[in-house]
């Protein structure tokens, strides 16, 4: 059974961690979309398959964070990844094996997946 | 929506939207009465009575971004299709409860689903903002208050993945034992 003991464990190592984090400021950004539209058209595995596969690969620097509606009901479910000096870049009609694959071949590798973003799916 | 849990997430968002501090969401699962409720009330700047009105018709939205308001009517039409209905109380600067309720056993109602997921994505998403979830069935209950985990965490925040990780295991577990 998990025990607020457990809770109490994790927040010493948070606190012995929290000089390191710092730099959190100027990292990437992935935000997803997460109103009605979103939610009804899959935004939630996607978000848990963003959280999961950052922490999984350890990648240091990135926050996913939650934004309402970006306003293309039908292209959801949505997300815009905001590298520091980079232009935007959207992504649309997303699933969580298409954000796992955004983690590794652009935040990781610093290649947008082009095939998934706003430009290719309007075209 | 493929889950209840799915327009929880969506209602409560609204809560957010609104500037809730707290949000308090309620399942009751009364099998034997064959009746699922489901409440999510909230302290944030509520509506009038003249917007209340007419929250239901997928027309209204406060929104810029889109011109109908799909949440609250979706939401209905789940309930409805299922035997029930749903309840909108707001009060102008007095906070909002929506209710809604459902045939237990109908063939249509949708799953509860991941509510572990619809909690953490919440707690998350709003770290300032507290939540109240409490779950209970004819067997027992199970209650997460936010404002207790953030009592244990003292000055580390709630909304590192190691925390809501826990939290989803925590609550998972807990809902587990019902
Ligand atoms: N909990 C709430 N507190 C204050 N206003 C609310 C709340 N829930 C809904 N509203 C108002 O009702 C409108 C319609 O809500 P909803 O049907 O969920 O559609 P949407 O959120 O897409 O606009 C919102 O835009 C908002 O103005
Ligand atoms: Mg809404």
């Amino acid at each position: 059974m998990k025990s607020l003991a457990e809770l109490e464990a994790i927040r010493n190592k948070t606190l012995g961690n929290i000089n390191m984090r710092q730099d959190r400021e100027e990292g990437v950004r992935i935000v997803v979309g997460m109103a009605t539209c979103g939610i009804a058209a899959g935004a939630r595995p996607v978000l848990n398959a963003l959280v999961d596969e950052v922490s999984k690969r350890g990648v240091k620097n990135v926050i996913v964070s939650q934004t309402g509606c970006i306003g293309m009901c039908r292209l959801e479910p949505i997300i815009e990844v905001y590298v520091p000096g980079k232009e935007k870049v959207t992504y649309v009609k997303m699933n969580p094996e298409k954000a796992v694959r955004v983690v590794s071949e652009h935040i990781v590798n610093q290649q947008p997946v082009l095939e998934y973003t706003v430009g290719e799916a309007e075209q | 929506m493929k889950e209840l849990s799915l327009h929880i997430l969506d209602i409560a968002g609204n809560s957010t939207a609104a500037d809730a501090a707290l949000v308090e969401i309620t399942v009751t699962e009364a099998a034997a009465a064959n009746r699922l409720t489901i409440t999510v009330k909230d302290d944030g700047r509520g509506m009038s009575a003249e917007f209340l009105a007419k929250v239901r018709d997928p027309f209204t939205t406060t929104r810029t971004t889109r011109g109908v308001g799909l949440g609250i009517p979706l939401f209905e039409r789940a309930a409805v299709s299922c035997g029930g209905g749903l309840d909108v109380t707001s009060a102008e600067g007095g906070g909002t409860t929506v209710t809604a309720w459902f045939e237990y056993d109908h063939i249509d109602r949708q799953p509860l689903g991941d509510m572990p997921s619809t909690l953490t994505t919440l707690i998350s998403g709003n770290p300032r903002v507290d939540f109240v979830y409490r779950h209970s069935t004819d067997g027992g209950a199970f209650t997460l208050d936010t404002r207790q985990i953030k009592g244990i965490l003292g000055d580390a925040p709630i909304d590192t993945p190691e925390v809501i990780q826990w939290l989803g295991g925590y609550i998972a577990e807990g809902l587990g034992t019902l």
